[in-house]
């Protein structure tokens, strides 16, 4: 068993791409966690998708053995956090196992958004930072700036910071000696009763739920009952360890300080909730741990297979992913239109995209999912408030007093050239200027209240290319704020199509209706019948297109007497047929609906 | 006695057209030679394997292709006094698909000698540059030179097939077409919309030209309807135009879901409510293997679906009479929104398509079976 003094227990934080997964590969390396032959780059990203994407989604958690340059023997668990705005919720999850964060800063970008809020998390759990400036190889790397920008934005030394290269290698090991210098080691509680913070819980086919958990009082091993202190639930406990990269370590028992796992033939993550405070039947905690703020979804959308055949597909793959994603919610739904769903909330519209393609690839799901919405405060009439999410709960507007919807306190920094175009993408998006700061000569701090419902469609990628890319932007909720809202409706031939409804501010109703309506008119093939597409608002048609009525589909020349191939182009269509949505006489393809969440914003 | 129809593939062309994914290719003419009497003795072997399990004759003879006149006239009188030596009836219907290239009064005249009393010839359009772009290897005087050949040799019984929806085609350039057709007086002419398969060059192409869309292409049916029946050539069929008693009766045999027997490599057959064909490989075919099954035929969908292409459409006798029912009620009730919507004809003799209805066939059947 590790001495307490010669354990760290860290996180690194960042901001995306400034090379957080870069440099976890690199500190596996040196400490010979794994070897070079078995390193694919960023190893702790083992979703196919965080690779691709080059994002960490989850948390990851693994224990590095370093002997230190004085020849001291350490064990550093290292809490890998994700980096995107959408999920600060698991960044504050992973810190709050740890007694320090690594805080990257970019050589050439400097401090940016997700920088200073990862900043602020980690300080709201006292954590140690330990800044680390990297990318010290590109050519537009100025550390010297950095530094000094860091000094002064976020208010800590910096002349002592490694200058590294994660890429390259360069000064690695300099990382790992601020480590052992600057975060404080775990406080013995060995002798207190078990209190373990579930920080992460995956699900295993075959050992069940496997719980991640951080060691604060107490210990912990094999045959131990466990308790959950929040729900009661009682476990034997049948393996403790430690986390590798590539394997799971048995160990005799987990102390105070520590971190690891534990396996109890859990058959629900539900009894596993990441935040709870595990403690033994034996000898059982008096008080839990402070938990995590629970986070509350602010995007919901509905999510129904493109086969309704596929629901229970569905639903048993949104219970298999909220076992390791507490942020997701999901409750049934059923659309006049597509059948039966859920409708789910997300932590923001990345998360979205990412549940979305988790499901599509890992569940081989084919899903419709609905236009986004936020919780919208309809007061009516007779003083009462409804919360709404849905579209089809849209009170009767005669009955509407006022609405309000959600707002976020924004900061978007950017070098200052692109404050024009950034002022005018926030000026329309409805956007309230708060104010402006100059943190460095060529960094701006621009501070705007937006609409929620504003900046969960596009608006990264908006601001993306309207700054090529430099501008870097994150957001808090804030407060409500009345607003003039209305209900748009698309119908298709006369009828509603009530998934493709959404709650829209007034002045935007139009252009994005006429938008809706175009793009309807593309992606529904022309019928037996013309279709008329109609957005209203209320029973007041707003915007209107047609798709024409087919003219030609006709099978050219007979092949002789091959009447089989005929049979089967019957066939074909009709299966066709089948794979189309269908609204009274109209056919729509998914594509349709696809099309109409992708406007893109030209 | 049963009176089936008798198909023979030859898989031969000079040069292939630059839309065509049918089966054929540029033979020898030992390679012709070998072919034929290859078919000859299929002829006699089938027949006769047939007519032991039951007696029949075919009333209909259709040497489709490919090209068979590339055969040359000797080669078709051969497999023709061959059919009818095995199955012919004395008043059947022959058919031999030609190409205006390399045929001339002489090889009409040996056609007409052996009982050939029906010709089709692949025209496509009268307009040369329209014929350029489909690869075709004759130009618009040839294709008359041809007909008029046919006629002076006896044969008036003519075909001539016209192709829409080829690029630049307009409703002028069809009309110029259809007069060439109406003014060599033939008394039957098939109209096929052109379809891009895979494969062909055309397909690789299609990026240089401008085809018609889908409503230019549906005004040129209609227009070709229009013409055509206005100079005494009814729609029979989905695309097919004839004076009356001049209908090709080889065809509506696939239409009616009769029976038929074709061989050669591609050849499809129906007998005996089976389906089966020749692959296309000539090897095989060669090698005297036999045909491949294709299922089970004949069943009320795709009775219905084929009656329907037929401007007589889904008989409520002939259904009953072949099936014991009538006209399914569900299929009425689907046909009953699309008879408001101008595209079929419900009532108590059946159901049948209009030209509107014939432009959407593949829809219209796809929601009606």
């Amino acid at each position: 068993m590790a001495r307490k003094e010669n354990i760290r227990n860290f996180s690194i934080i960042a901001h995306i791409d400034h090379g957080k997964s870069t440099l976890a590969d690199r500190l596996l390396e040196l400490t010979q966690t794994v070897s070079k032959r078995d390193m694919t780059d960023q190893l702790l990203d083992n979703m196919d998708l965080e690779r691709e994407r080059g994002i960490t989604i989850k948390a990851h958690a693994v224990k590095l053995d370093y002997k230190a340059n004085d020849g001291t023997q350490y064990e550093l668990n290292l809490i890998d956090t994700p980096g995107h705005v959408d999920f600060n919720y698991e960044v504050s999850r992973s810190l709050a196992a740890c007694e320090g964060a690594v805080l990257i800063i970019d050589a050439s970008q400097g401090v940016e958004a997700q920088t200073l809020a990862n900043t602020y998390l980690a300080l709201d759990h006292d954590l140690e930072l330990v800044p680390v400036i990297n990318k010290i190889d590109l050519p537009a790397a100025d550390p010297d700036r950095v530094a000094a920008q860091v000094e002064e934005v976020i208010g800590i030394p910096c002349d002592e910071a490694p200058r590294v290269s994660a890429k390259t290698g360069e000064n690695v090991s300099e990382v790992l000696e601020s480590i052992v210098k600057l975060v404080p080691p775990p406080e013995d509680n060995d002798e207190k009763p078990l209190r373990a913070l579930i920080f992460d819980s995956v699900y295993d086919s075959y050992k069940g739920v496997i719980v991640y958990v951080r060691i604060v009082d107490g210990k912990i091993k094999a045959g131990d009952t466990m308790r959950m202190m929040a729900t009661g639930a009682e476990f034997t406990v049948v393996e403790v360890g430690y986390m590798r990269p590539n394997a799971m370590e048995p160990a005799k028992e987990l102390t105070s300080g520590e971190v690891g796992y534990i396996t109890a033939s859990i058959k629900t993550v539900s009894d596993a909730r990441v935040g709870d405070t595990v403690t033994t039947a034996q000898r059982p905690a008096a008080e839990p741990l402070e938990g995590y703020r629970k986070v509350n979804p602010m995007v919901f959308c509905g999510v129904y297979p493109a086969d309704g055949a596929d629901y229970e597909n569905l639903h048993d793959a949104l219970e298999k992913l909220q076992l390791n994603d507490a942020a997701l919610s999901f409750e049934p739904e059923t659309s006049g239109a597509l059948g039966f769903g859920f409708r789910c909330g997300f932590l923001g519209l990345l998360h979205l995209e990412i549940i979305e393609e988790r499901l599509e690839r890992e569940y081989n799901l084919e899903l419709v999912t609905t236009i986004p919405s936020v919780i919208y405060k309809i007061h009516l009439t007779n003083g009462e408030i409804k919360e709404i999410d849905n579209p089809s709960n849209y009170p009767d507007p005669a009955i509407i007093d006022y609405c309000e919807e959600p707002t976020v306190e924004a900061h978007i920094y950017s070098p200052p050239e692109y404050v024009g175009a950034i002022m005018d993408l926030c000026q329309d998006r409805r956007g309230s200027y708060i104010g402006m700061t100059y943190l460095s000569a060529d960094r701006v701090d621009l501070h705007y209240k937006l609409p929620l419902n504003e900046i969960i469609y596009d608006f990264f990628d908006a601001l993306k290319s309207r700054t090529r890319g430099y501008a870097s932007f994150d957001y808090e909720p804030a407060e409500y704020q009345r607003s003039s809202l209305v209900k748009l409706d698309v119908l298709l031939n006369g009828d509603i199509v009530d998934a493709l409804s959404f709650i829209i501010h007034s002045e935007k109703a139009y252009p994005r209706a006429r938008k809706i309506a175009e793009k309807l008119k593309e992606n529904i093939p022309r019928q037996m019948f013309e279709i008329p597409i109609q957005m209203a608002i209320g029973g007041k048609v707003i915007a209107r297109e047609t798709v024409k009525a087919m003219r030609k589909d006709v099978l050219a020349k007979c092949y002789g007497g091959d009447i089989t191939r005929k049979k089967k182009l019957l066939e074909k269509q009709k299966e066709g047929k089948k794979r189309m949505r269908r609204f009274g006489t109209v056919e729509v393809p998914q594509e349709a609906f696809m099309a109409v969440l992708k406007l893109d914003d030209e | 006695m049963k009176k089936i129809g008798l198909y023979l593939h030859i898989p031969f062309c000079r040069q292939k057209c630059s839309y065509c994914d049918f089966y054929s290719f540029s033979a020898s003419e030992e390679q012709k030679g070998r072919y034929c009497d290859c078919l000859r003795s299929s002829i006699l072997t089938s027949c006769k394997a047939l007519q032991q399990r039951k007696p029949c004759k075919a009333d209909t003879l259709y040497i489709g292709g490919g090209t068979p006149s590339c055969l040359g006239a000797k080669r078709l009188e051969s497999l023709v006094n061959t059919a009818k030596s095995a199955i012919l009836t004395e008043d059947a219907q022959i058919t031999v698909e030609c190409n205006p290239f390399g045929t001339d009064e002489d090889f009409f005249k040996i056609l007409n000698g052996c009982g050939v009393n029906r010709i089709s010839m692949g025209l496509q359009s009268a307009v040369d540059g329209e014929r350029v772009i489909l690869g075709r290897i004759s130009d618009k005087n040839q294709a008359e030179k041809a007909v008029l050949a046919a006629q002076k040799a006896g044969i008036f019984n003519i075909s001539l097939d016209i192709m829409l929806g080829i690029p630049n085609q307009d409703k002028e350039s069809l009309s110029r077409t259809a007069d060439f057709c109406l003014q060599l007086g033939v008394p039957h002419i098939s109209a096929y919309m052109l379809k891009l398969e895979e494969g062909t060059p055309l397909y690789r192409n299609a990026g240089k030209y401008s085809f018609p869309d889908e409503d230019m292409t549906a005004d040129l049916y209609l227009q070709l309807c229009e013409t055509l029946s206005s100079h005494g050539i009814m729609q029979y069929e989905i695309s097919n135009f004839a004076k009356p008693g001049y209908e090709s009766r080889h065809n509506l045999k696939y239409w009616r879901c009769e029976e038929y027997l074709g061989l050669g490599p591609s050849a499809h057959s129906f007998i005996d409510g089976k389906r089966f064909y020749y692959p296309r490989d000539w090897e095989y075919f060669l090698d005297g293997k036999p045909p491949v099954p294709d299922g089970n035929g004949g069943g009320f969908e795709e009775y219905a679906m084929l009656a329907l292409r037929l401007s007589e459409g889904l008989s409520e006798e002939r259904v009953i009479k072949r099936y014991g029912h009538k006209i399914p009620m569900s299929m009425r009730e689907k046909a009953r929104r699309f008879e408001s919507g101008g595209f079929l004809i419900s009532d108590s003799s059946g159901i049948r398509f209009t030209r509107k209805g014939f432009l959407v066939s593949n829809s219209l059947l796809a929601e009606l079976l």
